[in-house]
């Protein structure tokens, strides 16, 4: 498989660092210096094609917020490094562990900064169907489009999770120790909108859009 | 703020603030040692014991999500036929080296048998990996399961 690791487009590139130089400067401003970084950048989109819009999406299905927990296998990762998770955690029969070995053996409904522990409700593995992991570009298109990949969903229903569920945010607000993707949420989800709307396209085999 | 639950069969109210881990609260406000401290960050299961039934980390359990619980510690585990059948068989088979992390792994070990009465080796290792033994006695936890699963599978025949 050809395999590109391309750069964020340049226009929307200036855009975003535009965009995170007002979320800078809002940073400075008194009262607003605990909003989540995602909540201080701005909202304005990104992208005007689908093609723009899934380069967006992809690098953030690419980061590991939402990859670690989309294995190709049975063992999460965890940390931007993406290690495996220690204690041999594994899938289980239902995404959520195994016997006495559960994710809520740990895990809560909300992050724990006191052992940097992170949690969201229904804290669990995506199911293996649902596996991003070493899915070029044009892969993942179509794994996101196919209700058999995407967890029985229409696109509609698609942007409704990535906008709402509770899982998918956390991954603006992941707690200490771990970075949040980078994109504000509401570009993001804007994107997947563009991309959406344009028709779900699928990029060309072998491109692995990242950060 | 005060938080109440049961714990071992007895109901008590707690002061501490919701964000206390509950290993500290056993120990240090209710006086119950029996849940060890290992690492305080869910990396050796020393701390393991049942909530409502499942077998959690009590040192990143917030005392505040056992409001309303039944929390079970080693001290009354001999009370459920896997408990009891656990202890048993880590005594016939000498598990216990240091014997720190051991509440911990009965813990987890009578969670397994809760759920699956008759596991394989592999049901036991992903179960107990998160249970650490620096005294290395994998191999006895793990037919000391093994026993304990044969003498409730007796006690079903019986």
């Amino acid at each position: 498989m050809r395999t590109i690791r391309r750069a964020v487009p340049l226009r929307p590139l200036a855009v975003a660092l535009v965009a995170a130089g007002v979320g800078l400067l809002a940073a400075c401003t008194p009262g607003t210096h605990d909003e989540p970084a995602a909540a201080r950048a701005s909202s304005a989109s990104v992208v005007q094609t689908p093609a723009e819009g899934f380069a967006v999406v992809a690098r953030v299905l690419r980061h590991p917020r939402c990859l670690n927990c989309h294995p190709a296998g049975d063992r999460p990762r965890v940390g931007d490094d993406a290690r495996l998770h220690a204690m041999e955690v594994q899938r289980g029969p239902a995404n959520h562990g195994v016997d006495a070995l559960r994710c809520d053996a740990c895990h809560r409904d909300a992050n724990q900064p006191l052992a940097e522990l992170p949690g969201a409700p229904h804290w669990s593995l995506a199911p293996r169907s649902m596996g991003w992991e070493g899915l070029d570009d044009h892969a993942l298109a179509a794994a996101l489009r196919d209700p058999a990949t995407n967890g029985g969903r229409s696109l509609d229903d698609v942007l409704r999770h990535v906008t709402e569920d509770p899982l998918v945010l956390w991954g603006w607000d992941p707690g200490p120790g771990r970075s949040p993707v980078p994109v504000p949420h509401d570009a993001f989800v804007d994107a997947l909108r563009t991309w959406i709307e344009g028709g779900a396209p699928s990029p060309e085999p072998g491109i692995v859009t990242t950060f | 703020m005060s938080t109440t639950f049961t714990v071992d069969g007895r109901t008590v109210t707690v002061t501490s603030p919701p964000d206390t881990p509950l290993l500290w609260v056993l120990r240090d406000e209710l006086g119950l040692t029996g849940t060890k401290f290992g690492c305080g960050r869910a990396l050796c299961g020393a701390c393991t014991l049942h909530v409502d039934g499942e077998a959690v980390r009590a040192c990143v359990h917030p005392v505040g999500y056992a409001a309303g619980k039944d929390v079970r510690t080693i001290a009354t585990l001999e009370e459920s036929a896997e408990g009891r059948a656990v202890v048993d068989a880590w005594i016939a088979t000498e598990v216990v080296q240091c014997g720190w992390c051991q509440p911990g792994q009965c813990m987890s070990a009578a969670s397994l048998l809760a759920r699956k009465p008759t596991p394989d080796d592999e049901d036991i290792d992903a179960a107990m990996s998160g249970n650490l033994c620096r005294c290395g006695t994998y191999t006895r936890i793990r037919a000391a399961i093994h026993e304990a699963a044969r003498a409730l599978d007796g006690e079903a025949d019986g």
